[in-house]
């Protein structure tokens, strides 16, 4: 018994631990973001100190806040509905029709994203210049949903090979067609996968960083190139980089947080294991 | 069906293009330097004399580069005025991707830019980006440590003075260091500041037939120099130091000396910033073998892009920003310690910018003694001082970098990281066409 609580206490210890390690650079980033320039690079590190929320105020003065985080919103959450719609009709006849080739066109849908962006970044700039779509919200919703589709697709492949095919079948049998198949039975049983993927993607086009900046100028930019302004080579920038990190990690932490249960279900129970 | 076209139309709203606007709208991209983010902040006043609207896009220096780069090679027109540096204003030019900027009205002095300003921002005589502010590179140093060490400091100090400074001030128990200097690799990091080290002490990156030079005497003896004085009176750690890091060191009291842009003075002259403020004094950038190249000459500058449709309007800007009316104007609002440095001749000789910036003086002499037409003691076949303006350069200069702060980290020697650099520069070279 002596033993099984000693066990319990150091795995307790070793959680907690590595929760902080993980936890430490958000926990700094805060902590910076109410230091002044001066506290924040000051050596050794600050602790204690009077906080300011003047980083805060410069950080939204300087560049408008809102309306990057509203691009944010649109993009991630315009792109993860796009890859639904077109991920959700490949997943069911990949997963409950699928041809001799389907496991090879799977593969060959992750490799795409092996290539490094970087590596296509003039076709594609040439491409939406000839569409008209640079730094619009538009484009930025197409590329990230072309970004996300291969791993939105490999998730809902990978929740619906869990569904029985039999009850699709007994559904097909009484005359059910493919839509509503879909709608009324493969939806709602593999909600929370679904619900999970679309979580995934959001966070995913939340974070994507080299499209937001590479593709948009003045009007389109997402939280990603809100905070690529804020580093200076002369001059110290810390405290207010912190400052607008914290703005822009804050929407998705809190959304991550709200959604946290239904993400770790659909995780756990889908392919994801 | 209705419900289809209602979600299309709902998709359509939700996502939106890009509103057009009716009046004219310039889009700017510009670093985040303290005088752009003034620029930024003051341009109402453009925007209410003209009517021109402006938007802005803030990037940190090497994305921009990045980001612009792609626009303008692909003739992409997201832009129509760019803060471009000394580095990319010739190269540019020479690809057509800029326009030239020499008739922006009859108010506009050209006469009163300073002549070296003109001349790392032009491409066979003709302007091509105009100066929004700029720097050359100097020595600061503790007035007070000095003092207390019965040392007096030149106003043209030698190489060799300097390390005889830092010995005798180098106190790492009390906190101070002799000398603080770059060692963070980039090419527009350590090997700024090393190319003007190695320019000083007689050397050059390539000689005229463009064959490499970091095996020579000059970079043995120049990076063995640095090397030595980094490791004996540096801080510690010191490739992780670019321009920010030092200038944190110095403010807290950490070096006794310190080469670096001219930038710096009008932090460490702040009081509000500096608590030695009233301990700082400057000179010219130390001197080896020849004062060929011993400082460096750096520009923001503004031009307008070959793809931009707006020339006009963007004229318009371009003379706005750069007169000596806006630099009044800075004055008026930030004072007048806070006005673009390095870029007009008016600026230097006002009594009021002299009395707020002790400095001045020394800048101008450093600004006026770079020329980046003939940045060494021998001939060769580039233009730059702390860079060669061809385009392999950022390739080259980081790599470097790289081999040279991992001989400061004693990871290798310098005999070796020189070595490396060496085949490394010979192989871009030959790839490139250079060397045939």
């Amino acid at each position: 018994m002596k033993k099984s609580n000693g066990r319990k206490f150091a795995y307790t210890v070793l959680a907690w631990v590595v929760a902080l390690l993980v936890f430490f650079p958000i926990l700094w980033m805060l902590l910076t973001a109410f230091k002044t320039e001066k506290q924040a690079v000051e050596v050794p590190p600050l602790l204690f100190f009077h906080p300011t929320l003047a980083n805060f105020a410069v950080a939204n003065s300087r560049e408008n806040y809102l309306h990057f985080a509203a691009n944010s919103v649109i993009v991630a959450f315009g792109s993860t509905a796009l890859a639904l719609m077109i991920a959700l009709p490949a997943a069911y006849a990949m997963a409950f029709f699928p041809g001799r080739r389907t496991k090879d066109l799977l593969m060959w849908m992750l490799s795409t994203k092996m290539l490094p962006p970087v590596g296509v970044l003039v076709p594609i700039y040439i491409i939406f210049q000839r569409l008209g779509l640079l730094d619009t919200r538009a484009g930025l919703v197409l590329i990230d949903t072309l970004m996300n589709l291969p791993i939105v697709v490999w998730m809902l492949f990978s929740f619906f090979r869990d569904i029985p095919g039999d009850i699709l079948e007994a559904a097909r049998m009484d005359g059910v067609t493919p839509r509503q198949q879909m709608v009324h039975l493969l939806v709602p049983l593999a909600l929370p996968g679904i619900a999970s993927t679309a979580l995934l993607a959001i966070i995913l086009s939340w974070n994507e960083a080299f499209w937001s900046i590479n593709l948009t100028a003045a009007h389109a930019g997402t939280l990603a190139a809100y905070i690529a302004s804020f580093s200076s080579p002369e001059g110290l920038f810390w405290a207010k980089l912190s400052a607008a990190s914290v703005l822009t990690v804050a929407p998705i932490m809190v959304f991550g947080s709200l959604t946290q249960r239904q993400m770790v279900r659909g995780l756990t129970f889908g392919a994801v294991k | 069906m209705i419900r289809y076209t209602l979600a299309a139309a709902g998709m359509a709203a939700l996502v939106g293009f890009a509103p057009s606007a009716r009046a004219v709208t310039l889009t700017i991209a510009t670093v985040n330097n303290g005088n752009m983010i003034q620029m930024q902040k003051l341009s109402p006043q453009f925007t209410k004399e003209t009517g021109i609207k402006l938007n802005w896009v803030v990037l940190e220096e090497n994305v921009l580069r990045q980001r612009v780069t792609t626009d303008i090679a692909t003739h992409g027109g997201s832009f129509d005025i760019l803060t471009i540096g000394a580095y990319e204003a010739p190269l540019w030019a020479q690809r057509g991707w800029i326009k030239p900027v020499d008739n922006l009205g009859a108010a506009y002095d050209y006469g009163d830019l300073l002549p070296p300003m003109k001349a790392s921002l032009s491409y066979k005589g003709k302007l091509y980006a105009v100066p929004f502010y700029g720097e050359s590179s100097f020595l600061m140093y503790r007035t007070d440590l000095f003092k207390k060490a019965g040392l007096t400091m030149p106003a043209q100090p030698t190489y060799a003075q300097v390390a005889s400074f830092a010995d005798k001030l180098n106190n790492p128990k009390a906190g101070v260091y002799g000398i603080c200097l770059r060692g963070k690799p980039g090419w527009g990091e350590n090997m700024a500041y090393l190319s003007t080290l190695v320019n000083t002490m007689g050397g050059a990156w390539f000689n005229m037939k463009w064959q490499p030079q970091l095996d020579s005497a000059a970079w043995q003896k120049a990076i063995t120099f640095y090397v030595d004085l980094m490791k004996k009176d540096g801080p510690p750690d010191a490739t992780s130091n670019g321009f920010n890091a030092n200038l944190t060191l110095f403010e807290g009291g950490k070096c006794a000396m310190w080469i670096d842009a001219t930038v710096a003075a009008g932090f460490l002259y702040d009081p509000k910033s500096d608590k030695y403020a009233a301990d700082v004094g400057v000179a010219r950038a130390p001197v080896g073998v020849t004062p060929h190249g011993a400082s460096w000459l750096w520009a923001w500058a503004l031009a307008i892009p070959s793809s931009s449709k707006k020339v006009a309007a963007a004229d318009k800007f371009l003379a706005w920003a750069t007169s000596k009316s806006y630099i009044q104007l800075v004055a008026k609002n930030y004072g007048w310690v806070q006005v673009p440095p390095g870029t007009r001749k008016s600026t230097y000789a006002n009594p009021a910018y002299q009395k707020a910036a002790p400095f001045a003086a020394t800048v101008l002499k450093v600004i006026d003694s770079a020329d980046p037409l003939h940045p060494t003691m021998s001939p060769v076949p580039y233009t730059g001082i702390q860079f060669v303006a061809i385009p392999e350069f950022q390739g080259i200069g980081t790599e470097v970098g790289q081999e040279i702060a991992a001989a400061l980290a004693g990871r290798e020697s310098v005999a070796a990281a020189l070595k490396k650099a060496q085949a490394a520069t010979v192989r871009t070279m030959t790839e490139a066409g250079y060397i045939k």
